[in-house]
């Protein structure tokens, strides 16, 4: 009992640890007073001032654009890439799944610099200066990785010989691929979307290093108001964003236990 | 199943942003532009060991060892607590560890300030129970309590997926066999828990010795790290080839740690084993 007592305890002081700046973070949106620290009474106007400044709307609107288009391009490129290296020899297989780890563990600020060399090398050769495109860039670089290492333990785990199968049984390798592969790695494939979703939106050091002036996702407005002092405005936007992934998580999970409350029904 | 050339497009992609940049930070690091043009150099290295780069290189390695210590230290007791008995069943208990990673770590990195200021939340606590202050912001601790706060979880995950997995009768046997709760720990969970271990200290320190944002948020201005002197190199000053050098010799560092750490995790299937 006491043994339950100082394990709830400590896990207590562990995650007051981890929340604390989260909790001042949310509070401090309601904010009266623009100076972080001071509290001066409750006020929703910086909920308000969100929608018009056009600043965090832009870079919001960046964040979710990088996003969302380097997400898919990095599960088409690398579902793909996934299934043909699953198919490779033992030497070119490994060949490539080192080169593939290498941007997973370079550390952030190698990967944005050498990108950002690459990128202002060859932009002088063809005219391609540093904003958006080039920070799109190196998110499906950085996001392809992801997604190829969470789809390969699928093809791993799947029956080799079903593929097989469909192609005796007088499907095209297109239809096979389609109908028996697809299906079959297709909880990979969605882990590695949002895996590679959530690196992008949090990604700071290599948009920093790859976006130039002008173009800014959120992490960097936040880095640059960071000198000056953060403004309420963004407290309020990520406490918005914050309480959206909860309450997805949160249905999510009361959907998944309500399935499964059903399904020990029928079993019953 | 002959069809390898649906990866084609990926390895095009990863040619040209991969190891085309590796490449280019290699001839940045090797070479210094002057008068005549390019020329091949080690003079970029040479600048390095003077005495103030290594100092910055050396306090950055400590510094990034020291969390990853502490990071050990207070994330074991949770991850086998998260994986003990009275809590296993709850899967939302482990999913606390992982939501505060969906707020930009920025801003909760800059959210200590409001925390530590001379006259914050903390030391207003502090005097109103009269405690005596704390005045460490923009110092060394500070600097570690914002490595510790934002990479606790990439400790606590991997050790409590690995104690997970451990099987319940080995602990049971051992106690059967008469192993008192210590020598249990000792000779069955702690060996067993050593690949989540390894994975947790890779994954702490890596991002904490190459950090420019922390030190420079909780550091002050003026803070250095290895990571703030890169960035400076090339955003502020523009010596590219000065930066390069120091990223290759980052890098190194890096695979090399990795690789030692890898000879202890046998888990990674595939291409890996050269990491």
């Amino acid at each position: 009992m006491v043994k339950k007592i100082i394990m709830k305890s400590y896990l207590g002081l562990i995650l007051l640890f981890m929340y604390l700046p989260i909790v001042v973070l949310i509070v401090f949106s309601f904010n009266k007073s623009k100076s972080r620290g001071n509290w001066s009474g409750f006020t929703l106007k910086w909920y308000r001032e969100l929608f018009t400044n056009s600043q965090i709307m832009d870079s919001l609107y960046n964040t979710l654009m990088l996003a969302l288009i380097s997400s898919i391009v990095a599960v088409l490129i690398g579902t793909f890439a996934a299934i043909g290296i699953h198919n490779m020899k033992k030497f070119k297989k490994s060949v490539v799944m080192n080169l593939t780890y290498l941007p997973v563990l370079n550390p952030d600020i190698v990967t944005g610099v050498s990108l950002m060399i690459m990128f202002v090398f060859i932009g002088s050769l063809i005219g391609l200066k540093l904003g958006f495109l080039t920070m799109l860039l190196a998110h499906i670089t950085f996001n392809i990785p992801y997604v190829i290492l969470s789809v390969l333990p699928k093809l791993k785990q799947m029956n080799k010989h079903m593929y097989e199968a469909a192609l005796d049984l007088g499907a095209t390798s297109m239809y096979a691929l389609r109908k028996v592969i697809l299906p079959e790695i297709m909880p990979g494939i969605i882990s590695g979307f949002l895996m590679a979703f959530t690196l992008s939106i949090d990604d700071f050091v290599i948009s920093y290093f790859t976006s130039g002036s002008g173009v800014a996702n959120l992490s960097i407005t936040i880095y640059s108001m960071a000198r000056t002092g953060v403004k309420p405005t963004i407290n309020a936007l990520s406490t918005l964003m914050f309480v959206s992934v909860l309450l997805l998580l949160i249905l999510i999970n009361i959907r998944s236990s309500r399935e499964e409350k059903k399904k020990r029904q029928y079993d019953a | 199943m002959n069809r390898k050339w649906v990866s084609y497009p990926y390895l095009i992609w990863m040619i040209i942003f991969i190891v085309i940049p590796s490449f280019l930070i290699l001839f940045y690091a090797f070479t210094a532009r002057d008068g005549q043009g390019i020329r091949f150099t080690l003079d970029n290295f040479y600048k390095f060991c003077e005495p103030i780069y290594i100092s910055v290189l050396l306090k950055s390695l400590g510094l990034a060892l020291f969390s990853t210590f502490v990071c050990l230290v207070v994330g074991y007791p949770v991850a086998m607590i998260l994986a003990s008995k009275q809590f296993s069943k709850s899967a939302t208990l482990s999913m606390l560890f992982i939501i505060p990673m969906w707020m930009n770590f920025l801003l909760r990195t800059y959210s200590w300030l409001t925390l530590l200021e001379k006259n914050g939340i903390i030391n207003s606590i502090l005097s109103f129970f009269n405690l005596p202050k704390i005045d460490i912001l923009y110092t060394d601790a500070a600097v570690v309590l914002g490595m510790v706060y934002n990479f606790l979880p990439f400790m606590i995950l991997p050790i409590y997926t690995v104690l997970m997995k451990i099987d319940g009768k080995l602990v049971e046997a051992a106690q059967d066999l008469g192993g008192n709760s210590m020598t249990v720990f000792r000779r069955i969970t702690l060996p067993l828990s050593i690949p989540g271990v390894m994975s947790g200290i890779t994954m702490v320190f890596m991002p904490a010795v190459t950090t420019f944002v922390i030190s420079k948020l909780l550091g002050g201005g003026q803070y250095t790290l290895i990571g703030n002197f890169i960035e400076r190199q090339f955003i502020q000053l523009s010596d590219w080839n000065f930066g390069s050098a120091i990223s290759m010799i980052m890098m190194i560092f890096i695979l090399i740690s990795i690789w030692i750490m890898s000879k202890f995790d046998e888990d990674k299937g595939g291409g890996a084993a050269l990491w």
